[in-house]
């Protein structure tokens, strides 16, 4: 076993200090140290998009980073997107209104994508919304109704 | 699945990191954005024993135009940074094109330029992409640094020219000249997928309209990316008419060695490299006009 590193990481704004071995990747930290099981792990290699967090804002894998490479920088799950217990944000009620999950696996990761598509794009086309979403992969929905999600919260995030 | 054990070294300059893989040589690798690297580590494909953490070295994510007007890209910019950059959608309209194309947004968030180089997979967008835009790539090591052109950096599958002390630190695609045209354009089963075929054509005319230089190169067509330099010089001196065009076009089908895979056919790469290669001619020579 490698050495054990610090790792301090503020993770929806609440500040986390560990020690982990380098190898330990950030989604299994995010799940098995913080207890943050709201992150999906599908296939570990890039591909489902069910482990997506923000970065600093940015949208990545969770499962290709090290948890001590987060050290010093600011991750959101999808458990910082409600605003206050017992309530949803738009983008999660655009998806309950547009039936946008069915086993809601890949749901986390997709509204990662998609919260930080829609303050890079707040108007998006269709076309737009579908390449945006390339990176998840849904097994249960078909897509045509995360694409109607998305469309809806854009509409609802605009109008205020 | 879980990476194996490593030693992980971020250090916080080029010089460090440069001495860290001279010590440890092929035991060693550098990581970049960490998008081929570390699933190659979950499925213990790749079992480095140690790791070079390029994230915290500063100074190798810059991207700037030089006195001669060539970008620098520095190894770690981001692809999706050099997407939305300015600087390089202005001179190098061609490299956002392609990154388009390159993974999904999460991906290209994270992943590197200088990794996707280094990484050298045939299927790569942009390793061709450097090929047609004639790159040089800036190696370093602590030995100093040596100047590679694109065409002999990439060796084969996975392998380039990199010694096992060096680093790809920059990449350097000189200006285009006036009345050039680019164009990148891919056949994928899926937006995000690697390509079938992917071809990268840039075309020069002259005030009338006549192709004074082209260059075409390939992704999934063999085990490099594949220049197509008969192909270009049959249109220097054209006027990049249909005929012209069909012409370059078959001669593409034959410079490619595609390998195949379970989407396709080696044959049916070949054809598509045809189609594709058409196609993006054509569009190069109307952004060219
Ligand atoms: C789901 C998925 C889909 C993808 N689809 C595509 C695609 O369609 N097209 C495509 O081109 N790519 C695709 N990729 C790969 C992606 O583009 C990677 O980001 C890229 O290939 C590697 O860049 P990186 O910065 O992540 O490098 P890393 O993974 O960190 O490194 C890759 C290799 O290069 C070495 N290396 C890195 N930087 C340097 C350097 N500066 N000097 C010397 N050696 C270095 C590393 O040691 C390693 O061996 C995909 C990846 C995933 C996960
Ligand atoms: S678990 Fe990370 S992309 Fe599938
Ligand atoms: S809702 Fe089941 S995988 Fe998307």
């Amino acid at each position: 076993m490698s050495a054990r590193v610090a790792v301090t990481v503020s993770v929806n704004g609440t500040t986390h200090r560990r020690e982990v071995e380098p190898r330990l990747l950030l989604s299994d930290f995010l799940r098995h140290e913080l207890g943050l099981t709201g992150t999906h792990v599908g296939c570990e290699h890039g591909v489902c998009g069910a482990c997506t967090i923000r970065l600093d804002g940015a949208p990545v894998r969770s499962c290709l980073m090290f948890a001590v490479q987060a050290d010093g920088h600011a991750i959101a799950t999808v458990e910082g997107l409600a605003p206050a217990p017992g309530r949803l944000s738009v983008l999660q009620e655009a998806f309950r209104d547009a039936h946008a999950l069915q086993c809601g696996y890949c749901t986390p990761g997709i509204l990662m994508t998609v919260s930080a598509f829609l303050e890079e794009t707040p108007d998006p086309t269709e076309e737009e919304v579908r390449h945006a979403l390339s990176g998840n992969l849904c097994r249960c929905t078909g897509y045509q109704h995360i694409v109607d999600a998305v469309l809806l919260a854009a509409r609802r995030l605009r109008e205020g | 699945m879980k990476p194996a054990p490593f030693e992980w070294h971020a250090p916080d300059s080029v010089e460090a990191a440069l001495a860290l893989k001279a010590a440890h040589g092929d035991d060693a690798r550098f990581l970049a954005g960490g998008q081929s690297l570390v699933p190659a580590m979950n499925f213990r494909i790749a079992q480095p024993a140690v790791l070079v953490d390029l994230n915290r070295a500063p100074g190798l994510g810059t991207i700037a135009q030089d006195a001669e007007g060539a970008l620098r890209i520095g190894a770690m910019a981001r692809n999706a940074r050099i997407e939305r950059d300015a600087t390089a959608r202005g001179s190098h309209p061609i490299l956002a094109e392609a990154l388009h194309e390159v993974a999904h947004p999460q991906i290209r968030n994270r992943g590197t330029l200088g990794g996707n180089l280094a990484h050298a997979d045939p299927a790569s967008e942009m390793p061709a992409v450097m090929l047609a835009l004639g790159a040089r790539f800036l190696l370093r090591s602590l030995r100093g640094a040596r100047e590679v052109p694109a065409e002999e950096f990439f060796l084969g599958p996975l392998a380039t020219a990199l010694g096992p002390d060096e680093m790809l630190a920059e990449i350097r695609l000189p200006p285009l000249p006036p009345r050039t045209g680019t164009a990148f354009l891919e056949v994928a089963r899926r937006r995000g997928d690697y390509a079938m075929m992917g071809v990268a054509a840039v075309v020069t005319l002259d005030a009338d309209g006549r192709c004074t230089h082209a260059r075409i190169a390939c992704c999934s067509a063999g085990p490099t990316p594949m220049a197509a330099p008969l192909a270009a010089a049959a249109l220097e001196g054209s006027r990049l008419e249909e005929a012209d065009i069909a012409g370059a076009a078959a001669l593409v089908r034959q410079e490619v060695d595609p390998m195949g895979s379970v989407h396709a056919s080696p044959a049916y790469q070949r054809h598509l490299a045809g189609v594709v290669a058409a196609r993006a001619l054509r569009l190069a020579k109307a952004r060219a006009a």
